[in-house]
């Protein structure tokens, strides 16, 4: 980690504003953890300190929350994050396949980045679109109703 | 679900073209404690899993209490096989503000929070658009403000505590009760916390009374409510039905059964439900009608399994979830889903003994009510009842 860790001017304002809607200003960490993984791409233990005197709490307290919540990264993840559901209705409609699928064209096993830093892939618990399954949420878009071919269409557009 | 056919549902200015907001209007003429009681005269059972009054949950608030009162909405749906909430905060968004609008003026709270969950994108981006339009509008900040919430990815944080936990800045470990969120919930004061799909069905009975929506379902729950049906049938979707419809009707509704074509079983109620075989499905979908039938309608997830499913598998990657989602505070909790996802995952592999099966129902018919809150015991569920209720097809797979 060489960059510095740091918020600029409007994201510190961003945060304060952001503490100021909570009756204690630590009901904002979540959202400002969100900030940090935007700004910085992962939330390594320099950046859990950085926030931690933001919120003047112990580091050891943003560690806790940073490793209690699965959208929080520790490690620097992939330009892109397919997280493929594997729970029961996903499961029900192929969801091990399309994992596979994706495990073969992207040379990688789920929980892995591919060597390009390209792609992070991941098999995650209900995404709560079981009408559509199987399905996966590819950054903050949900893609439905998957199939091998329609998941090459979405790899191709992952630049 | 009045305006979700509609393609400008989300919009403010479509959802008073269908009527939105005239409830809103009406309550302002009422006495709080006269929409507790109306509420309460509807049978509204909370429709996030638990079922609980929600009239009565709101009367818990002390009396006496001079400070804040908070209200928070759980939009972190995360009940395998649930949807309805992410459809109600993306087509009908203004539905849940004018609900929170007239449960605040019910419980006198001038501060509401929406925890959505964090993977929940555009659903978060939907409601807050709505939220700014209520705000332009006049309709919010004229003494009740709503702070939208991102959470960060953990199925226990829909847990009522773990929730209220989370939304303080901490880890989602639920809290002990009592003290119950409505004496001290968040940030220490008196919190309603109820539903998405709770709060949108306040409108109606503010607007249409207690009596229409009471009469709409059985004796002791009103209203109709959203089944999200998933898994083997035809055409899986989100389903409004009175809360006496049968499941058998639910899944006829939902194009019936695909695949084979022939049901082999049903997971009610979401993932935590006790499942039902093909032979138990003539059972009203009402919190009480799924309990005497010793299972849970919970969130109302459907799931629907043909003869080609392997319950085995099934009850594998439900094991898995439990394993991953315990949030580790209570060891029978921590310690069990972890081992009996181990034990379960070794039987689909063929590596299994008979008495691995008793092991797990021993120590799940042990470890019920020994936690703080109900996760555990929504694990119970299904450990128990898909090995009770399919053994052979798990004895099958033993090695002896």
């Amino acid at each position: 980690m060489t960059a510095p860790v740091s918020f600029s001017a409007e994201q510190l304002a961003e945060v304060r504003r952001l503490q100021a809607l909570y009756p204690d200003k630590r009901g904002a960490l979540l959202p400002v953890l969100h900030m940090a993984q935007d700004t910085f791409g992962y939330i390594s233990l320099e950046a859990e300190a950085y926030v931690a005197g933001l919120f003047e709490v112990s580091p050891a307290h943003i560690h806790e929350v940073v490793t209690f919540y699965t959208l929080y990264f520790q490690q620097p993840k992939g330009r892109h994050v397919v997280a493929v559901c594997h729970n029961l209705s996903c499961h029900l409609a192929g969801a091990q396949d399309i994992l596979r699928h994706l495990e073969t064209r992207l040379g990688i096993r789920r929980g892995e980045t591919s060597e390009d830093g390209r792609v992070t892939l991941q098999a995650v618990e209900c995404l709560c679109a079981c009408e559509a399954a199987p399905m996966a949420q590819v950054n903050d878009r949900y893609e439905l109703n998957l199939t091998p071919e329609k998941c090459d269409r979405i790899l191709e557009a992952l630049r | 679900m009045r305006n979700f056919d509609r393609p400008d549902s989300h919009t403010l200015t479509a959802y008073r073209n269908a009527g939105g907001y005239r409830a809103w209007t009406k309550a302002q003429t009422m006495e709080p404690a006269a929409i507790v009681d109306e509420v309460k005269k509807s049978n509204l059972r909370g429709l996030g899993g638990a079922g609980f009054p929600t009239g009565m949950k709101w009367s818990f608030i002390p009396k006496t209490h001079t400070g804040p009162v908070y209200l928070v909405v759980n939009a972190d749906e995360g009940e395998p096989g649930t949807f309805k909430d992410r459809y109600l905060l993306e087509r009908d968004p203004h539905a849940l503000l004018e609900g929170m609008l007239i449960t605040a003026r019910a419980i006198r709270s001038a501060l509401g929070f929406v925890y959505i969950r964090g993977e929940y994108v555009q659903p978060w981006r939907r409601f807050s658009a709505a939220v700014k339009e209520a705000y332009d509008a006049g309709l919010l900040g004229q003494g009740f403000d709503v702070v939208v919430h991102r959470g960060a990815g953990a199925y226990i944080c829909g847990e009522e505590t773990g929730l209220l936990s989370s939304l303080e800045g901490k880890k989602g470990w639920p809290k002990i009760k009592p003290p119950f969120p409505a004496i001290k919930g968040a940030f220490g004061q008196p919190t309603i916390v109820n539903n998405v799909e709770t709060l949108c069905c306040v409108p109606p009975i503010v607007e249409r009374g207690a009596a229409w929506f009471a009469g709409l379902g059985t004796k002791t729950q009103g209203g109709t409510r959203m089944y999200s049906v998933s898994g083997r049938v035809k055409s899986p979707g989100v389903y409004e039905a009175p809360v006496s419809i049968t499941l058998r009707q639910l899944i006829e509704r939902a194009g019936g059964v695909s695949g084979t074509g022939r049901l082999k079983a049903v997971v009610p109620g979401g993932g935590s439900a006790a499942i039902l075989t093909a032979d138990e499905i003539d059972v009203t979908m009402d919190v009480d009608g799924l309990k005497n039938a010793g299972t849970m309608v919970g969130s109302a997830g459907v799931i629907v399994m043909d003869e080609s499913v392997s319950i085995p598998e099934a009850l594998f990657v439900l094991a898995r979830f439990y394993a991953h989602e315990s949030c580790g505070q209570c060891t029978p909790c921590r310690e069990s889903t972890g081992w009996i996802e181990k034990m379960v995952h070794r039987i689909v592999e063929g590596h299994g003994h008979k008495d691995d099966l008793d092991t797990i129902l021993d120590v799940a018919k042990r470890g019920g009510g020994t936690t703080i809150c109900a996760f555990y015991d929504g694990a119970i569920g299904p450990y128990i009842s898909y090995i009770e209720k399919f053994r052979s097809e798990f004895e099958t797979l033993c090695r002896g």
